[in-house]
């Protein structure tokens, strides 16, 4: 077979999985986040408002586990509430990427849909997780002194937790054409997550329409085994959580990589 | 093997058939035109080859891939310069050059080296570390233009690439395309309504009309079948003279002008004026591909041009983020 006259370039890349491509998403992700210092910090205000205003005002008469303040009980689902909507504000997000064309570069480049849903996906666990570490070292010193083991516990946990909820995200987004969802997509579904996961009450006292929606909400999961990780003391058996958890991310993981199959090739 | 074969390739999106049934095939190494007014179906059938579309029915062959099954080998061999630029607004000229480098897998040692000669082709080197979103429009398409090109791909889409830029970066990216040609054999499918670009560019063209090839030749074959070159003449002309010549056709005359259709006036003007007499004015008219437009497809592709105008520089207005 005829040459061409000057050999350009081989292309090697694992079908499946390309690490490069990965890295370099990741990387476009990482300067975008860095380079928006305001919405860093901003973020984090919802949450010390609802620690250091509702937590403090609500008084310790209500906590639900003895030894800890209601201030502390409901830090594991502040956390919490951090990474839910960092997560699943960086998955909407893509709709901004669709409607200014920079995903149509991404979409057309010679990547697998799992190589670029794993780079998505990991961009939108970076932010949750330094948002996760900047409210831990708040907690630490102003709410309740967690010991080294214990930060990286609740580091841990912190990976599959944003990683189920930026796949949410990711896959309502791509589905989504324009941002006047995105309201809808907060009120109905975010919020909800949150106040349904009895981040902030006992759920083990709370009516049965509650406990029932709390079963399949995947926050409860994790603001239960947060608690466990920071007070000893959850709902649920740790097994419990950490099973749900699993079976959450193999969901929304299958969910978020056919969304992405269907939008490299649009039917 | 064709670089590019289609076979009966049809979108539809409900009712409308964007493409109708197209079947090309494009030789490795050409540079094929596609000439077509807004909503023709260039864009549409651009995108079904660069697997960026799933046709609703026909296949196709990209580099020997199929455009349906084997989107990604399809994709590894070719380059896309969008029509829209969709370069990323939130990282600089050379951060969106490396990480399109890395998405394509090129080696790391000569991404560096490349992206400063792309760079330096487009004209933006100055500019290689300013945010793109301080870029103006035609920055925007240079820069995307860059990045089409930097992987060096055997099969290059260009969904009309010098729109909106000045000539001078015009004639840099042509000349591009001309060595691309030249000197790695690229195959490149151009769309474009500029049609001294598609003239001085294509080695054949195809003329697109509602999602069909409705003609398809050499810019001077298509040229021919539209119509004569025309020369016209004032004066005390020698009609009979000038009727002997070989190269003349017919001859008209038109309000005291004579219309005179001769074939190659490049060659065979200087003949023609000698054997005129006494000429006082003279103009020649060449068929242009206006002409063939107007001929094949029943309006002129300059009036699309103007229209299109317009919604582009709405479309770049839009574009910028906050």
């Amino acid at each position: 077979m005829r040459r061409p006259r000057k050999q350009l370039l081989t292309l090697n890349n694992p079908k499946l999985m390309n690490i490069n491509a990965i890295y370099a998403l990741l990387l476009r992700e990482a300067k975008i986040y860095f380079r928006e210092k305001e919405r860093i910090i901003s973020i984090l205000v919802s949450p010390l408002l609802f620690l250091f205003v509702m937590g403090k005002g609500m008084g310790s008469g209500i906590s639900p586990v003895r030894g800890y303040t209601y201030q502390q009980f409901i830090f594991p689902g502040i956390l919490t509430m951090v990474i839910l909507f960092t997560s699943i504000t960086y998955g909407l997000y893509i709709i901004w990427d669709k409607r200014l064309d920079f995903l149509k570069e991404v979409l057309a480049a010679p990547i697998s849909r799992t190589t670029l849903f794993i780079g998505k996906a990991l961009g939108g666990m970076l932010g949750a997780i330094i948002e996760t570490i900047l409210l831990l070292i708040v907690g630490t010193f102003f709410i309740l002194p967690l010991d080294a083991v214990k930060l990286v516990l609740c580091l841990a946990a912190s990976f599959p937790i944003s990683y189920m909820i930026t796949n949410i995200g990711l896959t309502i987004g791509a589905k989504m054409r324009s941002m006047e969802g995105f309201g809808l997509v907060m009120s109905f579904l975010t919020w909800p997550l949150f106040f349904f996961s009895g981040a902030l009450f006992d759920l083990a006292a709370a009516e049965p329409y509650i406990k029932a929606i709390s079963l399949i909400d995947p926050v409860t999961y994790s603001v239960d085994l947060l608690r466990i990780i920071m007070l000893g003391k959850g709902v649920y058996p740790v097994w419990t959580d950490l099973g749900a958890i699993a079976v959450f991310c193999l969901a929304t993981t299958i969910l978020g990589v056919t969304s992405f199959g269907r939008l490299q090739q649009e039917k | 093997m064709a670089a590019i074969k289609t076979t009966d390739l049809v979108k539809r999106y409900a009712e409308v058939a964007a493409v109708n049934g197209v079947s090309l095939e494009i030789p490795k190494g050409e540079v094929f035109g596609l000439l077509g007014p807004n909503g023709a179906g260039k864009t549409t059938l651009i995108s079904m080859l660069a697997t960026l579309v799933r046709p609703t029915s026909g296949t196709a062959l990209v580099a020997g891939k199929n455009i349906t099954t084997q989107s990604l080998e399809v994709r590894r061999n070719i380059g896309i310069v969008f029509q829209e630029p969709s370069v990323d607004d939130l990282l600089t000229a050379r951060e969106n050059l490396y990480l399109h480098s890395m998405l394509y897998g090129m080696p790391r040692r000569e991404i560096s080296r490349k992206i400063d000669k792309m760079l330096a082709l487009v004209n933006l080197s100055d500019r290689a570390d300013s945010f793109v979103k301080n870029f103006s429009g035609g920055m925007r398409r240079r820069l995307e233009i860059a990045r089409g090109l930097i992987h060096g791909p055997g099969i290059l889409f260009l969904d009309e690439p010098t729109l909106g830029l000045d000539p001078s970066s015009r004639q840099a990216v042509w000349a591009h395309i001309r060595e691309l040609k030249e000197a790695h054999n690229t195959t490149i499918i151009l769309t474009t309504h500029y049609l001294e670009e598609a003239d001085s560019l294509a080695d054949r063209i195809g003329i697109i009309h509602h999602g069909r090839i409705i003609e398809l030749g050499t810019p001077e074959a298509l040229k021919k079948k539209a119509g004569q070159d025309l020369v016209f003449l004032k004066g005390e002309i020698d009609v009979a003279g000038i009727r002997a010549l070989p190269f003349v056709g017919n001859i008209e005359q038109e309000s005291g002008n004579y219309k005179i259709s001769i074939t190659d006036p490049a060659r065979n003007l200087q003949s023609l004026l000698n054997t005129a007499g006494r000429i006082e004015e003279v103009e020649v008219r060449r068929v242009t591909l206006d002409d063939v437009f107007l001929k094949f497809a029943g309006r002129q592709i300059s009036e699309e041009a103007e229209s299109r105008g317009i919604f582009e520089r709405i479309a770049t207005i839009k574009s910028s983020r906050k």
